[in-house]
């Protein structure tokens, strides 16, 4: 079967149309298309396209669709596309594209699909290639769940390489020659004399052609960009102060405004803004829904001004406190109402009723997103026209809100996504867009950038659900015969899509993601979800569920492995079910150079694993207990995504993901009190430092599909820590954050 | 108010109150320094003046009592001043959000040490915060910006 056709089948096809002075390459849907964000400036009967490449006598634009929070997703993007285009990335433009319902997602939903990410049987890819059709039902352009890899690996290269040759047909045919006697390079085609005619003075051409289909992808052998250790096409500018993010765009005539806005679920009762009125700057106070915005001439002034302001804020009656979500949390364990229940093998109530049961209660704290750059967006509003300037991971959602907050029309908002200096998932929000156009009504036509003070964010984070879990288990002659895990949790599905669209009905896979997923064959295994109401509104921080029961579930098997006297790294070999997962635990023996958990006197290693987003991945943590405290000495990871697209960068994304695991595991907790987060900026919410980032070994495999790596980095981490700790100390802490009970150097 | 950034002399209409950050960011439009915390507790602000590290969020304008050199001063796309050049080759920056105020940190660190040891970098660095844990890159980077410094 030819290449255009395999290609049709995956739902795609590549085709491209005329734009002024040049041509767009992009992909179409098969059955039927969406709306072309550039049809509107486009001939009739084009509006089938979603364009990757830009080609005109002014250069080489690529499209990076997918937001870039630091994972490197823009520039990956576009060495896809350029790899087969024949182009250097470096030398051409880089832009998101406008926001368009043709971006949809794929990838995303299929990690939602109530599928094992293992299971790659008929029946299981059959379910993930039909969750294309809501996808493209919903429209979503989302970036998350590490799912722009995967989304654009034959998408974005099937764009270049028709672009390529079809740019080469145009040639051939300008010359009188035969299309496969050409070659491309570095932007141009080469004739067989070897003169060179550079793209952009063919586009034109090649708009009026028919685009040959025929491609062949390059295997990865003759790959030039991909795979290689290249430099980011970003990493230039963000060494240099010159990267611009969101935060730093400035306008002619542009105003500054901040906010503050009551706590979720109350309401603003009194103002007292006299004092604000007349300081210096300040050119208005602006009531918005649930708070006071302050409009000034700069940043500072407009913080200054709202500090002035005192705001009494109406609380709802309902509890406000911790010490409610933990009281919810029990109650939703204690009863026999579930959610969902993915594992289920054997009989567990059976195997536990043969004889002595461990049993353990775990708890995970509320984590906040806390991105370095604080959240922010630039808005100018008129009686037709709404422009946003702000970092998002859901622009489609963004319209749609904000196209009912203003009665505009969808099409007369223009989202332009900036770069984003750091998300974990809090740029899945629209709170503060929302805010920004709201404050921008109040001054028609004039440009007006919102930023937060961290406080703000603090206090206004919907922040990763606290959880508790009960584990019961027994062990037998060295095994472990038996797994039953209860997880409580609120829903960070239905949460987020009640606060961005609309609750959506059925069970949530994120409960029991990272526990109830996992390739074990434990006889009696049992994993089950149970959803508390939710007390604070909780969303999607980095690696989801799996962020919380990664941890649960990886300290509850290593107390049965230790109660069955088996060494955790073996056991886990010695179950696992999953060829791939095997090899990565077995990668990690190698390179941590494992021989157990002891390593001499106060000093203890630990070992866990998570398959997460469909990547599996190990990681072994090393500690030293001191006279200054716990120390983290070693870290080893390894995981399996596949094929190795950007080297340098996954790496930094398999290390950053661990650490980021560690340091919230060791030090991090959000609690509430009377509505509000306690913890108010990052003197009460440390993450990691460099003294404690120890020195860290990672390791990618590519023997799975293809998976993008965002994510799975930070499960494994927390666990591995808590029980290494084990290891060293002989506690067992089984609640985050560790320094609850144990002092960190 | 005058005010000295890299090298340019700058008459400043403001409050004797406001940060130097806000100075910089808004009514100088040098956006290379960040704002992260304003509490003296994230780096992303960390500027020089006359060549010690500060936090910008700190220091008043009418405090600022001698040159600033920012960000973008130090070096550029360019021309990296050295310790960019170490940023740049060990690829350091994830979302890069920290880097400019991690740079600034130990561009100071280096210019007054030497070499420092991993316990001198330890104490400077941990000033700064990084939310995406580059810290095992900043670490290599900044060895490898002492010894380039160091050969000169
Ligand atoms: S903004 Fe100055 S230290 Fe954080
Ligand atoms: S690179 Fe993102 S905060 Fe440091």
């Amino acid at each position: 079967m030819s290449r255009a056709g395999r290609i049709a089948r995956r739902g795609f096809l590549v085709g491209s149309v005329a734009i002024a002075g040049g041509v767009a390459f992009g992909a179409w849907r098969y059955t039927r298309p969406l709306p072309d964000p550039f049809a509107k400036g486009l001939s009739p009967g084009t509006d089938a396209l979603n364009p990757y490449v830009l080609i005109d006598a002014s250069g080489i634009t690529l499209i990076a669709p997918r937001a870039d929070k630091g994972q490197g997703a823009r520039w990956i993007q576009a060495a896809l596309i350029a790899e087969e285009l024949d182009i250097d990335p470096a030398g051409a433009r880089i832009e998101p594209g406008p926001v368009s319902k043709t971006y949809y997602n794929t990838a995303l939903l299929q990690e939602n699909l109530p599928i094992d990410p293992t299971d790659t049987g008929w029946l299981a890819q059959t379910l993930r290639a039909g969750s294309d059709v809501p996808a493209r039902l919903l429209g979503l352009q989302i970036t998350g769940g590490s799912s722009s890899v995967p989304d654009g690996f034959e998408k974005l290269r099937s764009a270049g390489a028709v672009a390529r040759e079809t740019l080469k047909q145009a040639a051939a045919m300008r010359e009188g020659l035969s299309r496969a006697d050409l070659r491309t390079g570095d932007g141009n085609v080469i004739l067989p004399d070897g003169q060179r005619i550079p793209y952009t003075e063919l586009a034109a051409e090649a708009a009026s052609i028919v685009p040959v289909q025929d491609v062949v992808l390059r295997a990865p052998s003759q790959w030039r960009i991909l795979g290689k250790p290249v430099q980011r096409a970003d990493i230039v500018a963000k060494s240099t102060g010159t990267q611009r993010y969101g935060i730093d765009l400035a306008f002619d005539g542009m105003l500054y405004a901040s906010v503050r806005a009551a706590p979720a679920g109350s309401s603003v009762a009194k103002v007292e803004a006299a004092a604000a009125k007349g300081m210096r700057g300040v050119h208005s106070i602006v009531p918005i829904r649930d708070g006071i915005a302050v409009v000034a001439d700069n940043t500072w002034r407009a913080m200054q001004a709202l500090q002035a302001i005192t705001i009494d804020w109406a609380f709802p009656d309902l509890p406000g406190d911790q010490q409610a979500v933990w009281d919810g949390l029990t109650a939703a364990l204690d009863t026999a109402q579930i959610d969902s229940r993915p594992r289920e093998i054997g009989d567990v109530e059976n195997a536990l009723a043969a004889g002595a049961v461990i049993e353990a209660e775990y708890r995970v704290p509320f984590l906040a997103h806390a991105p370095l750059e604080p959240m922010n967006a630039t808005v100018r509003i008129t009686d037709s026209q709404c422009e946003i300037w702000t970092g998002t991971q859901i622009p489609d959602f963004v319209v749609a809100k904000v196209a009912a907050l203003t009665g505009l029309g969808e099409d007369s908002i223009q989202v332009h996504n900036q770069m984003i200096g750091g998300s974990f998932g809090r740029r899945l929000e629209l709170d503060f867009i929302l805010q920004a156009v709201q404050i921008a009504q109040s001054v028609p036509g004039r440009p007006v950038k919102m930023i937060w003070s961290r406080e703000e964010d603090f206090a206004h984070d919907q922040p990763r659900p606290a959880q508790i879990a009960r584990g019961r288990g027994r062990v037998a002659n060295g095994q472990i015969v038996a797994l039953d895990l209860a997880i409580a949790t609120p829903s960070v599905t239905a949460s987020w899509f009640g606060r961005v669209w609309r609750a959506l009905p059925g069970p949530d896979a994120t409960i029991t993601a990272g526990a109830g997923d996992q390739p074990l064959a434990i006889p009696n295994y049992r994993v089950t979800g149970h959803r508390a109401d939710e007390v604070f509104p909780v969303s999607s921080w980095r690696s989801v569920g799996a962020s919380g029961n990664g941890f649960l579930h990886g300290c509850f098997l290593d107390e049965l492995f230790a109660a069955a006297d088996l060494d955790p790294l073996q056991g886990m070999i010695d179950l696992c079910s999953h060829d791939v997962s095997r090899r990565v635990l077995n990668e990690l023996r190698e390179i941590s150079g494992w021989t157990g958990r002891a390593a001499g006197q106060g000093r203890g290693r630990g070992v866990a694993f998570c398959l997460s987003f469909g990547v599996p991945c190990a990681q072994v943590v090393d500690v030293a207990d001191t006279a200054k405290g716990m120390r983290i000495t070693r870290a080893f990871a390894v995981a399996d995504i596949g094929t190795v697209l950007d080297p340098v960068n996954a790496q930094a994304q398999l290390s950053g993901g661990m650490l980021f695991g560690l340091g919230h595991a060791m030090n991090c907790e959000l609690t509430y009190r009377d509505h509000v987060p306690e913890q108010t900026n990052f003197h009460e919410y440390q993450a990691m430092r460099l003294h404690q980032a120890p020195e860290i070994t990672v390791r990618l495999l590519e023997n799975g599909p293809l998976r993008g790596l965002g994510e799975p980095g930070v499960p494994p981490a927390a666990p591995a820590l808590a029980n290494a700790i084990f290891a060293a100390t002989g506690q067992r802490i089984r609640e985050l954050p560790l320094s609850r009970k144990v002092r960190f150097v | 108010m005058e005010l000295t950034v890299n090298r340019q002399r700058h008459q400043i209409d403001a409050e004797a109150g406001m940060p130097l950050l806000w100075v910089l960011r808004d009514i100088l439009g040098l956006t290379g320094t960040k704002y992260g915390c304003g509490i003296a507790q994230c780096g992303a602000c960390t500027v020089h003046i006359d060549g010690v590290a500060v936090r910008s969020c700190q220091i008043a304008l009418a405090d600022v009592g001698g040159e600033v050199t920012t960000i973008e001063g130090l070096g550029t796309p360019d021309a990296p001043h050295p310790v960019q050049q170490a940023w740049i080759d060990h690829q350091v920056a994830q979302c890069g959000y920290c880097q400019s105020g991690q740079i600034m940190s130990a561009a100071a660190m280096l210019a007054l040490q030497g070499e420092p040891d991993d316990a001198q970098i330890d104490r400077i660095m941990s000033a700064n915060l990084c939310r995406c844990a580059t810290y095992p890159r900043i670490r290599a980077a900044i060895h490898d910006a002492a010894r380039r410094l160091a050969t000169g």
